[in-house]
C-alpha cells in the first residue's frame, strides 16, 4: 500500500504531473460533454478517424515547435520569432511548388521541402548569431525577425495566399494512401525520438542545462557557450521550418498573415506547462511534448464550446498567468509562509484564526 | 591622427551619440524625400507625421518607461485595441458623455497596467511573459466585446476628431497630435527633473543598488507599468480619434513598432538609459518611411515592416558595439574599477 503511495507522491512531485493532470482533466471534460469524443473509427479507405486523431494531427506542429523552444528556454533565452519563421517556411514551400491549377509542381516536392527547412535553419542561425555572438538579449534579438519575418513572407507570396493543388503536398499533414495515420504524426514522433536519443546518448542536454544555470561557470568548465547557444537557436529555427511545412500542408496554402499566428505563445505555454522554468536551467522534453498536446486539446475544447478563435486568447492568457504563479518561487514561499502561519495559529490556540483555528479549539 | 581617434571615442562615449545618429538619419531620410518628390517639401507633410503617428508617440513614451527599468510591455498594442473598442462600445450603446467614456477607458488602462506591474514585481516574474499574457487577454477581451467593427458616430467625438488646430499659415495639426506632444513633454520632465524619474533610472542601472540606496523599488516598478498601461489607453483614445472605430485588429504589432521607435531613439535595452526626444524621432523615422511608401505608390506596405526590422537590427547591433566600446574605454581610463554599465539619468 505504502509503495503505491510513494509512487503517487513521486508522480505528483515530478515535472509531468501538471501537464498530465491538465490533459486528463481536459480529456475527461471532453469525454463527458462532447458527443463521440472518444470514438475512433476506421474509414473505408483504411485510415483512422476521430476527434482524438484530429487533436494529435493538429498538435504535431506545436509539439515540434515546443521541442526547439524547450532548448532555447533551457539556456535562459526565448525565441518569439518562431511564428514568423513558420510563415516564412510556409511561404517558401508554397512559392516553390507554385499555385498551378492543373496540380503540377514547379519544383520537386523534396527540393521544396528541403528549401523550406533550410530557410528555417537560416532564420534560427540568424537569431543565434545575434544572441550568441553579439550578446543581444534573446527577447530583443528574436523580436527583429518577428517584426520583419511576416513582411518577408508577404514579399515572397507577393501578398497573395498561394494555394497549392499539387496532391502529394497534402500528404505531409494528411494520410498517404495505405497508411492509417497522418504523416505528420510520424514526423513529430521521429523528431521527439531524435531529441530523446540525443539527450540519452550524448551530453548535449547537460551542456544546455549548465549554460542555462550559469554561463560563466559553464565556460570555465570548458563548454563552448557561444556554440551551444548558437546551435540551440538554429535548432529552434529548424523546428519552426518543419512546423511551417506541416502548417502549410494542413491548409494546402501559404497565408503569410495567419500561418503560425500566436504560435510562439502556444509553444512557450507548452514548455512552461511541461515544468521547464522560464528562467532557464533544468528542462523536461517529455513535459513539453505533453504540454503541447494539452494546449492543442484546450484549443480544440474551446472551439467545441463555441469560443471563437479571436476570443480564445483570453483563456490562454489566464492559463499562462496561472502557470507562472504556480512556478514562481516567491508565490511558493508566500504559500508556505501562509500555511505555516495557519498551522502555528492552530497549535498555540492564541492566534487561532480561520477554519483551522476553530477546528483546533473544538478538538481541545 | 591620435586627436581624431580621441574625438571619435569622445563622440561615441557621449550620451547623445545615439540621439545624434537618429536625428541625422531622420534628416537624411527627409532630405531624400524632398529631393525625390516635390510634395515632400510642403510643411503639411511634416505635420502629418505627427497627426498620423499620435497614438504611436504616446504608446512609445509609455513603453520607454518600462524599457528603462529593463522591463518590457508587450501588451500595449492590445490595450490600445481594447481601449478603442470599449470607447466605441460605450459611445454606441450607452448614453454616457464623451468625457466619461474617455475617463473609463483611461481608468481601465491604469488598472491593467497596475495589475501587470503588481504581478511582475510581487512574484518576481519575467515581464515579457506576463505582458505577453496581458496582450492575449486584452486582444481576446476586445473580441469578446465585439467581433465586428463598431463605428463611432457620437457627434462630440467626431467633432473633436475632425477639429484642426492651425499653425500659422503653414498647416494644421489634430487634437491627437497636440495630446501626443503634451504627453511627450510631461514624460521628459518627469524623467529628467523629478525624484520619481531619478528612481526609475536608478532601478534601470542596478535594481539591487537602488534597493540598497533605500529607493522605493517595488512602488516605482508598479508605477512604471501603470504609466505604460495609462499611455496605451490614452494612445487608444488618440487612435480612435483617427480611425473612429473600435476593431479587434487595431494596433496589431504596435508593441514592436513602439519598441523599435524607442530603441532607434536611443533607449538602451540593457536598461538605465533613455532619451524621450529620441523616442519622438524614432517614431518620426517610421512615419517618414511610411510616407515614402505612400509617395512612391508601387511599393507595398510590408516593406515598412522589413525596413523597420532592418533598422531595429542596425541600431541594436550599434548599441551592443557602443556599450562594449564604452566599457573598454572606462576600463582603460581607470584600471581596476569595474566598467560602468550605463550612466543613469540622461533624459531631459
Amino acid at each position: 500500500m505504502s509503495s503505491v503511495k510513494d509512487k503517487l507522491r513521486a508522480f505528483s512531485d515530478s515535472s509531468l504531473f501538471l501537464p498530465v493532470v491538465a490533459l486528463a482533466v481536459l480529456l475527461a471534460f471532453n469525454a463527458i460533454f462532447v458527443d463521440g469524443f472518444l470514438t475512433i473509427s476506421l474509414t473505408e479507405d483504411g485510415r483512422l478517424y476521430g476527434r482524438m486523431i484530429d487533436i494529435l494531427n493538429r498538435s504535431c506542429s506545436l509539439v515540434i515547435l515546443a521541442l526547439g523552444m524547450t532548448f532555447v528556454i533551457a539556456t535562459a533565452g526565448i525565441d518569439i520569432s518562431v511564428g514568423a519563421v513558420v510563415a516564412i517556411s510556409a511561404a517558401v514551400v508554397c512559392t516553390l511548388l507554385g499555385g498551378r491549377g492543373d496540380g503540377v509542381a514547379e519544383t520537386p516536392l523534396a527540393l521544396a521541402m528541403l528549401a523550406a527547412v533550410g530557410v528555417g535553419i537560416l532564420c534560427g542561425a540568424w537569431n543565434g548569431l545575434l544572441v550568441a555572438k553579439f550578446k543581444i538579449q534573446a527577447m530583443v534579438a528574436t523580436l527583429i525577425l518577428m517584426t520583419a519575418g511576416r513582411g518577408i513572407a508577404q514579399l515572397m507570396t507577393e501578398g497573395q495566399i498561394i494555394t497549392v493543388y499539387y496532391k502529394p503536398f497534402a500528404y505531409i499533414s494528411g494520410v498517404i494512401p495505405g497508411n492509417i495515420l497522418p504523416t505528420n504524426i510520424f514526423i513529430a514522433l521521429a523528431m521527439v525520438l531524435l531529441v530523446a536519443f540525443l539527450m540519452k546518448k550524448t551530453s548535449i542536454g547537460l551542456f544546455i542545462q549548465s549554460v542555462g544555470i550559469n554561463p560563466t561557470a559553464a565556460r570555465y568548465a570548458g563548454i563552448n557557450v557561444t556554440m551551444v547557444i548558437f546551435l540551440v537557436y538554429a535548432f529552434s529555427g529548424f523546428c519552426a521550418g518543419v512546423s511551417g511545412l506541416i502548417e502549410s500542408s494542413l491548409i494546402r496554402a501559404a497565408d503569410a498573415n495567419n500561418a503560425g499566428l500566436n504560435m510562439e505563445m502556444d509553444a512557450i505555454l507548452a514548455v512552461a506547462l511541461g515544468g521547464t522554468l522560464l528562467s532557464g536551467g533544468k528542462f523536461y522534453i517529455g513535459g513539453s511534448v505533453i504540454g503541447a498536446v494539452t494546449i492543442q486539446t484546450l484549443t480544440t475544447t474551446m472551439y467545441a464550446l463555441g469560443v471563437s478563435s479571436d476570443q480564445l486568447p483570453v483563456v490562454k492568457a489566464i492559463a499562462v498567468i496561472a502557470i507562472c504563479l504556480i512556478q514562481s518561487k516567491k508565490a511558493q514561499e508566500m504559500f508556505a509562509a501562509w500555511k505555516e502561519r495557519n498551522r502555528g495559529g492552530s497549535k498555540s490556540l492564541s492566534q487561532g484564526s480561520g477554519s483551522t483555528g476553530t477546528k483546533a479549539v473544538n478538538e481541545a | 591622427m591620435r586627436g581624431v581617434k580621441k574625438l571619435a571615442n569622445d563622440m561615441i562615449a557621449s550620451p547623445y551619440f545615439s540621439f545624434g545618429v537618429t536625428v541625422l538619419l531622420f534628416a537624411v531620410l527627409y532630405g531624400t524625400g524632398v529631393a525625390m518628390y516635390k510634395g515632400f517639401l510642403r510643411p503639411q507633410v511634416f505635420f502629418n507625421l505627427f497627426i498620423d503617428n499620435a497614438a504611436l508617440i504616446i504608446v512609445t513614451v509609455g513603453i520607454t518607461f518600462t524599457l528603462i527599468i529593463v522591463g518590457i510591455d508587450l501588451s500595449v498594442g492590445a490595450v490600445l485595441a481594447l481601449s478603442c473598442m470599449v470607447l466605441a462600445w460605450l459611445l454606441a450603446n450607452t448614453a454616457v458623455p464623451v468625457w466619461a467614456a474617455v475617463a473609463v477607458v483611461l481608468l481601465m488602462g491604469i488598472v491593467i497596467g497596475a495589475a501587470q506591474g503588481y504581478i511582475i514585481t510581487k512574484f518576481d516574474l519575467q515581464p515579457f511573459i506576463i505582458t505577453l499574457a496581458g496582450m492575449f487577454f486584452c486582444r481576446g477581451m476586445t473580441a469578446v466585446i465585439s467581433r465586428d467593427t463598431i463605428q463611432i458616430t457620437n457627434e462630440t467625438f467626431t467633432a473633436i476628431a475632425s477639429y484642426r488646430i492651425p499653425i500659422g499659415d503653414l498647416g494644421f495639426v489634430s487634437v491627437g497630435a497636440v495630446l501626443a506632444l503634451i504627453v511627450l513633454a510631461i514624460a521628459a520632465v518627469v524623467l529628467g527633473f523629478t525624484k520619481f524619474g531619478r528612481a526609475v533610472f536608478a532601478i534601470g542601472g542596478s535594481e539591487s543598488s537602488a534597493a540598497l540606496m533605500g529607493l522605493p523599488v517595488f512602488r516605482t516598478k508598479v508605477i512604471v507599468y501603470t504609466i505604460s498601461g495609462f499611455c496605451s489607453a490614452l494612445g487608444g483614445v488618440a487612435y480612435a480619434l483617427i480611425m473612429l472605430t473600435g476593431y479587434n485588429l487595431h494596433g496589431l504589432g504596435m508593441e514592436m513598432d513602439a519598441i523599435a521607435s524607442s530603441v532607434i531613439g536611443g533607449t538602451l535595452l540593457t536598461g538605465g538609459v533613455a532619451f524621450i526626444p529620441g523616442a519622438l524621432f524614432g517614431v518620426l523615422i517610421q512615419g517618414v518611411i511610411l510616407t515614402f511608401i505612400s509617395f512612391q505608390g508601387t511599393l507595398s506596405a510590408w516593406w515598412t515592416k522589413i525596413v523597420v526590422g532592418a533598422l531595429l537590427c542596425v541600431f541594436i547591433v550599434m548599441q551592443a558595439l557602443i556599450t562594449e566600446q564604452k566599457a573598454r574605454l572606462s576600463k582603460k581610463s581607470s584600471m581596476g574599477e569595474p566598467p560602468e554599465k550605463a550612466k543613469p539619468g540622461l533624459a531631459g
